[in-house]
């Protein structure tokens, strides 16, 4: 297929994608502080607490238009720009889209007009319900879309039914509870309450910081901050298990996540590191000018051994015998003999020759597995960018870690209330907003960046995904897509910053 | 309990659902048509207020019904999707650009420091309402006019030229806006959206001007609506259409097609007549009995008639998506859906529908006890 085409339609599904991702995480994370706000109202009647709840709901709203607004064409781009891939995988990868519509995306809708438009309206009972609602319903539609999106990082639960050229459903529950799918969605979810955590901490401090609404401020930058430090922990938690499974599922991105060429016994975790931009798989220059590392703990880390055996990408392309790793050479002749039998079996199933059909159908399923393969013509393209995903990983993880800092720091200071002479943690809180934006980010780039070349790992390449467009019009979405999203996106912050300046009512 | 259905059945249970689906869309479509309204049934700021606040609180509620028709779509009918929104490519993004701009108008517009102005947020809505109610109006033409694909499904084994399902056109899907047929269907679907958008403001604004002029719209709209529906249900009825054969699943053209299929289906002609008595009795209720009820009655017409014509496009051996490049890739029930097993476990699914209609209908009836007064906008509560 053509480079243009795959590249071009790649940065337009990134684009739009990183836009949408703008402010998901935000929905995800707030609308949770909302309820509880609002729980407390209920609960005490206090009716600043209502005031703090309708203030933080403005932005919300505000957020989460846009973030619909963005939502949209993500569901419809698989078709409209993944046309080969809707086909290969539709029957799986549907679903899931279908049920976060009918289980996530009417809860939110029809109960977000309550939650704003209902306060006069229903009881203080079924508003509060309401809100919890919109809550469940946002994350409901993380768990669906994370559960897609895991399915193409590890697919499980299907079979290629060569009659109709495609993939095909074979156990829903594998695909639900695919472990990826379990790890990606918590930890995906958290770095979200994360995000709203730093997002009502940040403002917070920022009010603080100007002596303006003290009382509203310390309350709601406590609840942030527990919420926060709590979602942390969970993060790590998961974030390790994400790991632990991704040496499994997907050992090429583990090893450019680390930057590791030549795989190890014992393998160390960079801390920091920089890479050498002159390192290629098949040189011996050092894969970093400067490095930090821990000891043993990639190897405790993914294989829950300190001792075992990590491979590197050069182990991976080239394989290792000692270590029973085939080289991707061999894969690439796997894949071509299934995509040779799809052929034979059509043919032989088109003369009416059953039998014949029933060799090449045997055939095939003993190599489905590295079908995706067939489609490569050199070994090294299995390998993902390795200083994108590199950086990407050891950034957002090093913020991680400085937002659990800065979660205990604010309690403790909040609890002790010598928030107030703290200028500096104030100012840090202001500031984290953003950094908590780029770590998600990051985030989302080390999982798909980290798994090219791969739409379908293993099943299907990028470059055999794409629609039969030209490369100029899928230029000029692009494009669109870009002015149109970056002019909401200054509206958006426009509106947001002026709300905060105006404050709580 | 659904496993034990054949895939035929299940295939068809899904083509009503897809159905009733797009039926629901196009009813929820008033609020497209009132956005091509606001500036014609309001006077004042306020009564453009109280009519951007009627609506406004049904937006999401419409998106999310496109967005999970499309879902939906994807899930049963996933070659559906791997052909038309990949080939018709320039169609569906008019249509998404509308919809994006209109997921953040009703929250941006009238906000400070909103960095387009008011004007240009509302301006937004009216893109949205014209072209959005069009264009689908248009691309669901093409069920009954044919597209030009072809798919070949060997192509997946070649590298070098390897997508399945091909679009033949270059002008990718807006080659649909030459076919006069597509253009009566997305002219009916625009004035049937500003008919029920009328109705709908009738039923929940307390404002005389607002009511008075929205009842002077519904006349001025549903005659144009007659004129243009009227030739596409005639087009229909006496054109030809594309047949299959149930035995070999050979396409072919047949006289009259659509004809024999609401003659051969009684239940799809008895939906259509419903249908258009319905839309029919909403309006007269509105005009001559000064109902403010008629957005029920229009409401469920469209539903129906809506209904009855994806029935004759789906069902009876039909392709309900033509290629009129190469008959033989046309898309019917049977060719384009997915395995049993995921028909199966998406019915599951589906029966959380009647829960979701459920608490739609309860939010929607306690948000509807009051309706919108001039008091309300200018109270100071949340407000768009």
């Amino acid at each position: 297929m053509e480079e243009a085409l795959v590249n071009w339609s790649r940065g337009q599904f990134a684009l739009t994608a990183m836009y949408h991702w703008l402010f998901v995480p935000l929905t995800l994370g707030l609308s949770f502080i909302m309820a509880i706000m609002e729980t407390i109202y209920y609960k005490t009647g206090n009716e600043k607490w209502k005031k703090t709840t309708q203030f933080w709901m403005t932005l919300f709203g505000i957020n989460f238009a846009i973030g619909v607004a963005t939502g949209i064409i993500l569901e419809f781009e698989f078709g409209t720009n993944w046309s080969n891939y809707s086909w290969f995988v539709g029957d799986i990868f549907g679903t899931p889209l279908a049920v976060e519509g009918i289980m996530a995306f009417f809860l939110e809708s029809t109960f977000i007009a309550v939650m704003f438009f209902g306060w006069d309206k229903v009881s203080k009972k079924f508003h509060l319900v309401s809100t919890w609602l919109v809550a469940l319903g946002s994350n409901l539609s993380a768990l669906w879309i994370l559960v897609a999106n895991a399915w193409m990082q590890h697919p499980v639960g299907m079979h290629f039914n060569l009659d109709t050229a495609r993939n095909e459903m074979g156990n829903f529950w594998e695909v639900l509870l695919n472990p990826t799918a379990v790890d990606k969605f918590l930890h995906t979810i958290s770095s979200g309450y994360v995000i709203g955590a730093l997002f009502v901490t940040g403002i917070s401090a920022w009010y603080l910081l100007n002596n303006r609404h003290i009382r509203f401020a310390k309350k709601s930058m406590m609840i942030a901050a527990v919420f926060g430090i709590v979602s942390s922990l969970f993060i790590v938690v998961t974030g390790d298990s994400s790991g632990h499974h991704i040496s499994r599922t997907q050992p090429m991105k583990l090893a450019a996540m680390e930057g590791l060429y030549e795989g190890q016994e014992g393998a160390d975790l960079v801390a920091i590191g920089v890479l050498n931009p002159n390192k290629t798989l098949t040189n011996d220059e050092d894969a970093f000018h400067f490095k930090i590392a821990f000891p043993r703990l990639l190897s405790l880390l993914a294989e829950r051994d300190a001792d075992a055996f990590v491979p590197g990408m050069n182990d991976l392309v080239y394989g290792n015998e000692e270590q029973n790793i085939p080289p991707t050479s061999e894969k690439i002749r796997k894949g071509d003999m299934a995509i040779q039998a799809i052929k034979d079996y059509r043919e032989a199933k088109e003369n009416n020759n059953d039998s014949l059909a029933g060799v090449h159908l045997e055939k095939f399923n003993k190599f489905y597995h590295n079908m995706g393969y067939g489609y490569f013509e050199d070994e090294k393209e299995v390998v993902p960018p390795v200083a994108l995903t590199f950086y990407s990983f050891h950034v957002m993880v090093a913020l991680g870690f400085l937002f659990v800092l800065l979660f205990i720091l604010v309690i403790w200071n909040t609890m002790n209330d010598t928030i107030l002479s703290k200028r500096y943690l104030l100012k840090a809180a202001v500031w984290a907003i953003p950094f908590g934006y780029l770590a998600s980010m990051l985030g989302w780039v080390v999982s798909e960046v980290g798994r090219q070349p791969w739409t379908i790992q293993d099943l299907l390449p990028v470059k055999m995904s794409t629609s039969h467009i030209s490369t100029g019009n899928v230029q000029t979405t692009f494009w669109i897509f870009a002015v149109l999203f970056t002019i909401l996106l200054i509206a958006e912050l426009s509106i947001m910053i002026r709300q905060i300046k105006i404050g709580p009512k | 309990m659904f496993e034990t259905l054949s895939h035929l059945a299940l295939q068809q249970y899904w083509w009503v659902i897809i159905s009733l689906l797009g039926a629901l869309l196009v009813f929820l479509m008033f609020v497209l048509g009132g956005q091509t309204l606001i500036g014609q049934v309001a006077n004042t700021e306020v009564q453009k207020d109280m009519a951007v606040n009627s609506i406004g609180r049904k937006w999401e509620l419409t998106f999310t019904t496109l967005v999970v028709f499309g879902g939906a779509f994807f899930a049963s009918f996933p070659i559906f999707y791997a052909t038309s929104f990949g080939g018709a490519y320039w169609l569906w993004m008019l249509i998404l650009f509308t919809f994006i701009v209109q997921a953040i108008s009703y929250e941006f517009r009238k906000k400070p420091s909103n960095f387009l102005g008011q004007k240009t947020y509302e301006s937004f809505l009216l893109i949205n309402g014209l072209f959005g109610s069009l264009l689908i109006g248009m691309a669901v033409g093409t069920f009954f006019t044919g597209a030009e694909f072809s798919i070949d499904q060997v192509r997946i084994t070649s590298p070098g030229d390897n997508i399945i399902s091909r679009w033949e056109s270059p002008l990718h899907g807006l080659e649909a806006a030459t076919n006069i047929q597509n253009l009566l269907l997305g002219l009916s679907v625009f004035f049937l959206a500003r008919i029920q958008g009328a109705l709908y403001f009738i039923n929940t604004i307390d404002d005389e001007t607002v009511v008075g002029k929205s009842r002077k719209q519904l006349l001025w709209n549903t005659i144009p609506f007659l004129l243009v529906f009227l030739p596409f249900m005639v087009m229909l009825l006496t054109g030809e259409g594309f047949a299959v054969n149930p035995e070999s699943g050979e396409v072919y053209m047949e006289p009259d097609k659509y004809l024999q299929n609401y003659l051969q289906m009684p239940v799809a002609g008895i939906f259509l007549l419903v249908g258009v008595l319905g839309v029919l009795a909403g309006i007269a209720i509105t005009l001559f009995r000064q109902s403010n009820k008629g957005i029920w009655f229009t409401g469920a017409g469209t539903v129906f008639a809506v209904l009855s014509l994806f029935i004759v496009a789906g069902f009876n051996n039909t392709a309900y998506y033509p290629s009129t490049f190469d008959l033989q890739s046309s898309l019917t029930i049977q060719n384009s859906s997915s395995s049993h097993y995921t028909l199966t476990a998406m019915s599951y699914v589906s029966l959380l529908m009647p829960v979701v209609i459920g608490y739609i209908w309860y939010a929607w009836k306690l948000m509807n006890r009051k309706n919108i007064s001039a008091e309300e906008m200018e109270s100071g509560e949340h407000a768009y």
